[in-house]
């Protein structure tokens, strides 16, 4: 033909064509790693939250501070010698009750967002599915607890069950279901009359199949996302209960009993009691949020760059 | 739309059926009676179990609650055994002023929240928006308690402008006019819910402006300014009247808080005080009215978007 630029061989269909190496196959969660790398915050982020996993965990393995024998000669020491961060009104080794109080918020915070997302997602799965009557009916449950003000009913069950860790985290699990249940119904709704739907449906699976193998993996991206803001909420919900004395107590030690025991020092001037341990938990949360917007990003395709 | 209103009242009256039975069914489960605050703590269950008989406390929880419910709607809240006073009373001291503290924090934080929200959508990824944002994250990421305490070290103690402690004045006329000691709590609150509206507002801002009708405003010549005023902001300021509707569960829970940390004697001290002292009919109170108030604030807020939003209204 007469338009054809003279610059271009001959079509020569059994060679691959000029212009750069195959890549390997990239599936969906490839792609979205790789979107979340990009965004130097939530990397940042990502460093913060293990940089806290492994000070809280493994820190107490290395550095031997005494959080558990009270030593009045050594109250209200600043920061210094033998003491990092100073020493509390009892003694205690203010750095080794940071990292004991990190365990407590880290371990709450994580098995809270666990336990909420495990019954929403199932909850909002059954009943996006459901649809008519029972659909209405679990929607309005989720809403009668979505209206009541989630620290007043938090704090009342905590007073008598909440002292331990375990209590705590089915304490606010028990109420952090609620958001993953709306979202994760939303998303069933859009799914079920997707073709793959009908497909397995046609191919005789039983709807627990439908809920388990296609829907719940497909409303993922959505779990995801809201796992990790519903671990920051967790820890800020066990911070302000400890702080108001309804959180855990010694032996066991957590950031907002810690900070409630540090103001009453602020007049004197006892910074290291207050800042260290809210400067945590600000870390701790924020860091949350920033990989929880990076996720957010990442895993919608209309917002990914090419 | 009446009968989308209509069907809207009759969710949240069952919403608000199912809530007050709950927390009526938790709190009986926890505190079945007060038996044990009047006889004593060495009272034996013999003497308990004819107390409650004699008092109505053996009944079938579901006429229990009826019973309570009953007295709710006459505006008897039930006796707290451990202060000796009606429950009604002791709201009736103290809503004033955590109303003041609410109201004034909510209202400044939208005064401020909006043209803030608009600021960092139209000087988008510049140095201001960066800035303005970073710290909205910070505080968002903040205890409310953690706040109130860098503000009380800052301006109360290291540079004593403010007072650290709230107005204890029980005069309402006092505590608005008292700035001395207002100011942070007023500050903490408003910080706290500015941070949340103003990412909101931020992302809202950012999609109208990718709007069509804002390209036409700007190609027709319209200073940008009067974009901003008055297609900008108009729309932009739609969701946020969502979003205080569902802020009140928060501004409850903050001045929970925030009461606590400047010992202002209001409703949330009140609770504070009644968690300590396991007084559970003053709870039982304040969580249904919390609950009742957030069914109602919802409702007011769909009810205020459908007013303000005509495509609502007409579709």
């Amino acid at each position: 033909m007469s338009n054809v630029a003279p610059s271009l061989p001959p079509l020569d269909i059994t060679r691959a064509p000029e212009g750069g190496a195959v890549g390997p196959v990239q599936s969906g969660w490839r792609l979205a790693v790789r979107e979340f790398a990009r965004n130097r915050l939530a990397v940042v982020g990502l460093g913060i939250l293990v940089f806290f996993v492994i000070f809280c965990f493994l820190g107490p393995l290395l550095y031997h501070g005494d959080i558990i024998s009270t030593s009045l000669s050594n109250t209200d020491l600043p920061p210094g010698a033998g003491h990092p961060l100073g020493t509390t009104d009892e003694g205690f080794d203010e750095l080794g009750l940071l990292m004991k109080g990190g365990q407590a918020a880290l371990e709450v915070g994580f098995f809270a967002a666990a336990i909420g997302i495990g019954i929403g997602s199932l909850w909002g799965a059954v009943a996006g599915l459901a649809g008519g009557i029972l659909d209405s009916v679990m929607m309005r449950v989720v809403d009668i607890f979505l209206s009541i003000p989630f620290l007043f009913i938090v704090l009342i069950v905590a007073v008598k069950y909440g002292a331990s860790v375990l209590g705590l985290s089915l304490i606010i699990g028990g109420f952090t279901w609620l958001v993953p249940a709306r979202l994760v119904r939303g998303e069933v709704l859009t799914l079920r009359v997707r073709d793959f739907v009908s497909a397995a449906r046609a191919a005789g699976a039983t709807r627990w199949r439908l809920i388990d193998r296609h829907l719940i993996p497909n409303a993922m991206s959505v779990i995801i996302v809201n796992v990790t803001f519903n671990v920051a909420d967790a820890i800020l919900a066990v911070a302000a209960l400890g702080y108001l004395g309804f959180g855990l107590h010694y032996p066991t030690q957590d950031w907002g009993d810690m900070l409630s025991n540090g103001i009453q020092y602020m007049q004197d001037g006892y910074w290291w009691l207050v800042y260290p341990v809210g400067a945590s938990i600000v870390l701790v949360v924020m860091a949350c949020n920033l990989i929880g917007d990076a996720l957010r990003d990442s895993l919608d395709v209309r917002l990914r760059r090419r | 739309m009446t009968a989308y209103l209509i069907r809207r009242l009759a969710t949240s009256i069952v919403v608000i059926i199912g809530v007050s039975i709950f927390i009526f069914l938790l709190l009986h489960t926890i505190y079945p009676s007060p038996a044990v605050d009047i006889l004593g703590p060495r009272a034996n269950r013999v003497s308990i179990a004819a107390w409650n008989r004699a008092n109505g406390f053996d009944r079938p929880w579901i006429l229990q609650y009826l019973h309570y419910m009953n007295n709710l709607v006459h505006g008897n809240l039930g006796y707290s055994f451990k202060v000796n006073q009606s429950v009604a009373v002791l709201f009736e001291e103290r809503w004033a002023r955590s109303a003041y503290l609410s109201g004034i924090s909510l209202l400044l934080a939208v005064l401020i929240a909006i043209p803030v929200g608009i600021f960092q959508a139209a000087r988008r990824n510049t140095v201001g928006d960066t800035i303005v944002t970073s710290a909205a994250f910070i505080t968002y990421a903040m205890p409310v308690f953690f706040l109130a305490l860098i503000l009380i070290q800052a301006f109360a103690l290291s540079i004593p402008i403010f007072n650290f402690e709230a107005s204890q004045s029980t005069s309402l006329w006092v505590v608005i006019g008292d700035w001395h000691s207002m100011t942070l709590p007023i500050a903490t609150l408003t910080l706290l819910s500015v941070a949340g509206f103003s990412r909101y507002m931020r992302s809202t801002a950012i999609d109208t402006l990718a709007q069509d009708y804002i390209k036409a405003a700007r190609a027709k010549g319209l200073p940008e300014r009067l974009v901003l005023w008055r297609h900008l902001l108009r729309n932009a300021c739609l969701p946020m009247i969502t979003l205080i509707g569902l802020s009140i569960p928060a501004l409850l829970a903050g001045n929970l808080i925030t009461e606590t940390v400047f010992n202002f004697q209001g409703l949330g001290l009140l609770f504070y005080n009644s968690l300590s002292n396991v007084d559970y009919n003053v709870l039982l109170a304040y969580t249904l009215i919390g609950a009742i108030l957030t069914i109602v604030g919802n409702l007011v807020a769909d009810l205020a978007l459908t007013v303000a939003d005509p495509r609502i209204r007409l579709a």
